[in-house]
């Protein structure tokens, strides 16, 4: 059947920082392009989660007079702590003895979401088509196998594939250049990478799992401005991760906390981790008495530098963490993407105004800060394999000592899929039960999420093999998608002495951690009917 | 024939409320918010009407702020022909919104008034009423069918008791209920097309409508937490508990 086709100069996918800044940029440069910016979430900034200390060096370069203009950048960083936790005890780090990267005096507390509304906003008003509640499901390519748009998603087909009374099919979207800003692995972005092998010679990009939960906590104890991160405590030795606290406007805290998917124990559950966490008497003691307000969780990019694919391809450019522009001890993202989104729109710009080729992206990302600064950043996620004492150390000589110019550069060795030891070779974990004031279960969580998906749609979590997580997944790993999953998507059930695997997709918040852990790949993130996931605020 | 169709925004039904610290109302900054569900069923109906050659044309109405135009946008985009905005700040209580629509039907003299049956914010379920009062129209509630006839309707309602059939004469108030219909997808090329449709605002000062509250709202607070539950070793011991602690036996 044939689809409606729109065609556009430049088409992007996702209004995150990098696709709403590449947009931006377009628009700033030539007022005259056509460029729209499709996002599968109902509402931009509705699938936007993230810390946020933010860092406005790509800010002050899209927006010089950003300060005049207003924006929901309210909350400078006043006072750091970095607080080392053991089971009880913790120990404070002094800030000046931490890198340079993790300083954060010239920084902003925000919400994300809050961000990308704002930047939504001045893209519409320099003329950008914004289609929220569109999921670009399918790329279009040439003849030539050069990227020519993409499709969104058909509206209305039932759980057996059958149009629904309103269905209403996709349309193409057909661009001179698409730019696909999904954010971390994004579901097109993986097939791009594939096709156009753009990971060739790269290590295997490495992930992580963040959750967050916004407080609101009693004024005597709450600290606009201050910004605290713990490493430690409840995480073995072994297990990459730590914790943020953000006392943000409005008696708020964003508290959260990211696990290295590189963990090896299947009976390790991050969300339970993240809950244990809080009844640490360092964190109890300033939620204590607050509410909990919002949750949610996301994977994101960790590998930096030496994970990072090629960002262009014929017709097509790969940007933000789509691609993985994150500063990992820098804990940041945001303004990584929105430079990488930067350089994006003045590559096309040329592309189009001197015929130059779009590989033109790659001279100016490497003359730029974001090249530098990904790269000084690249040694020190790898040595955090050595455990968290040596990569301390490791990361003290690293980035203090020599400023991330170490003349070597360590290895990825594992992408995160492969590191899960067998079930019966792991000490199991046993997790407190929630008490529902300071650690919560899962469904209650997903409650606040506001996630819904419509029902009696195929499922969009799909299983290559679906006699797997039965047949092998469950007997070796003890099937960790229950764990890893932040919402309970998946379960095993046991029905007259049978095993039986259950997804609950319409829990699912787009987090894309199963399509990222599962040891052996089988299941494949797909988006489902426009609109669907989580309906976050603030986050 | 000419329906005008009355929509309102609201907090979508999937976000989680939270109700302001000092009790004063709901939290609405950066919450997704959408058309009221029954208000989609209304406009679906209206448009469905329309293709089915019986309706000239379909106006939609919201009152409200400055963002309700998005409300109306909405409805352009599944097939509105034009938009009405009436601007009007803070809460405006259903006897005010029919007098607005009043004034919008004596200038727009629709034959038609389609709405939700009430708006899942304030559960009111007051103003197809009153409107219909001030008008001195027939009026049909909960519609979950609707037949048009030559110069009238027939509106089936879901009533406690079974089905219940009536004929309104035209011209009429309709409120609709969530069976009435599926309301369709907005499509990319409509959404675009929407952008380019008219849509008029209109003060609702100018329309010579009071739309201060009349209503004095003391407090608004969250439901208290649901109990833990608890299991009991027998039937005795449940029948005792009934009877003592819950009294409802």
């Amino acid at each position: 059947m044939s689809r409606e086709t729109m065609e556009y100069d430049v088409v992007i996918v996702g209004g995150g920082p990098s696709g709403l800044t590449t947009a931006i940029k377009l628009k700033q440069l030539n007022q005259n392009l056509n460029v729209c910016v499709l996002e599968k979430a109902s509402e931009i900034g509705a699938h936007i989660l993230s810390g946020n200390v933010f860092e406005t060096r790509a800010l002050d370069e899209l927006f010089p007079n950003w300060k005049e203009l207003n924006t929901p950048i309210k909350t400078k960083v006043t006072k750091e702590k970095f607080l080392f936790l053991g089971k009880t005890k913790s120990l404070s780090w002094p800030t000046w003895l931490l890198p340079s990267v993790q300083q954060n005096h010239k920084n902003y507390i925000i919400s994300l979401a809050n961000l990308c509304r704002w930047l939504a906003e001045q893209a519409e008003i320099l003329g950008v088509e914004i289609f929220p509640g569109f999921p670009a499901s399918e790329i279009l390519y040439n003849n030539d196998g050069s990227v020519k748009g993409v499709a969104t998603q058909d509206m209305g087909i039932d759980k057996e594939g059958n149009k629904k009374d309103g269905f209403e099919p996709g349309i193409e979207l057909l661009g001179k250049v698409t730019v696909f800003a999904e954010g971390c692995r994004g579901h097109l972005g993986k097939e791009l990478i594939k096709k156009f092998e753009l990971d060739k010679g790269k290590d295997p990009q490495q992930y992580g799992i963040g959750f967050k939960e916004i407080w609101e906590i009693s004024e005597q104890k709450h600290e606009e401005g201050l910004v605290m991160h713990t490493a430690g405590w409840p995480l073995d030795n072994n297990t990459y991760g730590g914790s943020f606290m953000y006392h943000a406007e409005n008696k708020q805290v964003f508290l959260g906390y990211v696990i290295g998917l590189d963990y090896k124990n299947p009976h390790l559950s991050p969300f339970d981790e993240f809950q244990r966490f809080k009844t640490h008497p360092a964190i109890k003691k300033i939620i204590e008495g607050g509410k909990r307000i919002s949750y949610g969780a996301r994977a994101l990019i960790e590998g930096g530098y030496q994970s990072l694919p090629k960002m262009y391809m014929p017709g097509a450019l790969l940007i933000g963490c789509d691609a993985g522009t994150l500063n990992m001890p820098k804990i940041k993202g945001s303004h990584t993407a929105m430079k990488s989104g930067i350089i994006a729109a003045e590559s096309i710009h040329e592309h189009f105004n001197s015929k130059s080729e779009l590989s033109i992206f790659e001279k100016k990302f490497k003359a730029s800060w974001l090249y530098e600064e990904l790269y000084k950043a690249r040694n020190v996620k790898p040595s955090f394999s050595w455990g968290l004492i040596l990569g301390i150390i490791f990361t003290g000589i690293d980035q203090i000592l020599f400023r991330g110019k170490l003349p070597f550069t360590l290895k990825h060795k594992h992408a995160d899929h492969e590191t899960l030891k067998p079930a019966n070779e792991m000490p199991k974990i046993d997790y407190p039960k929630p008490d529902n004031i300071i650690t919560f279960d899962k469904t209650s969580s997903v409650y606040l999420t506001g996630t819904n998906h419509v029902d009696n749609q195929p499922v969009h979590l799909k299983l290559k093999d679906k006699n797997l997580p039965i047949s092998y997944t469950l007997e070796k790993f003890d099937e960790p998608a229950q764990r890893y999953c932040p919402a309970g998507v998946y379960e095993v059930q046991k029905e007259n002495d049978l095993y039986k695997f259950v997804i609950n997709s319409q829990n699912c918040i787009h987090c894309k951690t199963c399509d990222i852990k599962e040891p052996s790949q089988n299941i494949t993130w797909v988006t489902p009917e426009g609109g669907g996931g989580p309906k976050y605020g603030n986050m | 024939m000419k329906i005008l169709v009355a929509v309102k925004r609201v907090i979508d039904y999937n976000v989680q409320i939270r109700v302001k610290e000092d009790g004063s109302g709901v939290i609405t900054d950066n919450v997704k918010m959408s058309t009221n569900p029954p208000d989609d069923n209304a406009m679906e109906e209206a448009v469905k009407i329309k293709e089915l050659g019986k309706a000239s044309e379909v106006v939609a109405v919201s009152v409200g702020d400055e963002k309700a135009q998005e409300t109306v946008r909405k409805a352009l985009a599944v097939g509105a022909d034009r938009g009405i905005l009436v601007k009007a700040d803070g809460i405006i209580e259903p006897l005010a919104v029919s007098k607005i629509l009043q004034k919008i039907v004596e200038k727009e003299k629709p034959d038609l008034v389609f709405m939700g049956k009430q708006a899942i914010d304030d559960d009111c379920n007051q103003t197809g009423q009153m409107l219909a009062a001030l008008l001195n129209w027939p009026q049909a509630t909960f519609a979950s069918k609707i037949e048009v006839k030559d110069k009238s309707l027939e509106v089936t309602r879901e009533i406690d008791e079974g089905l219940e059939t009536l004929e309104v004469n035209v011209p009429a108030i309709v409120t609709c209920d969530l069976r009435l219909n599926e309301p369709r997808y907005a499509s990319l090329p409509n959404i675009m097309k929407a952008k380019k449709k008219p849509i008029e605002q209109i003060n609702a000062s100018d329309l010579g409508v009071d739309t201060k509250p009349r209503i004095e709202q003391i407090k608004v607070e969250e439901p208290p937490k649901r109990k833990a539950g608890i299991k009991v070793a027998s039937v005795e011991e449940l029948v005792q508990k009934l009877k003592n602690e819950a009294k409802v036996i």
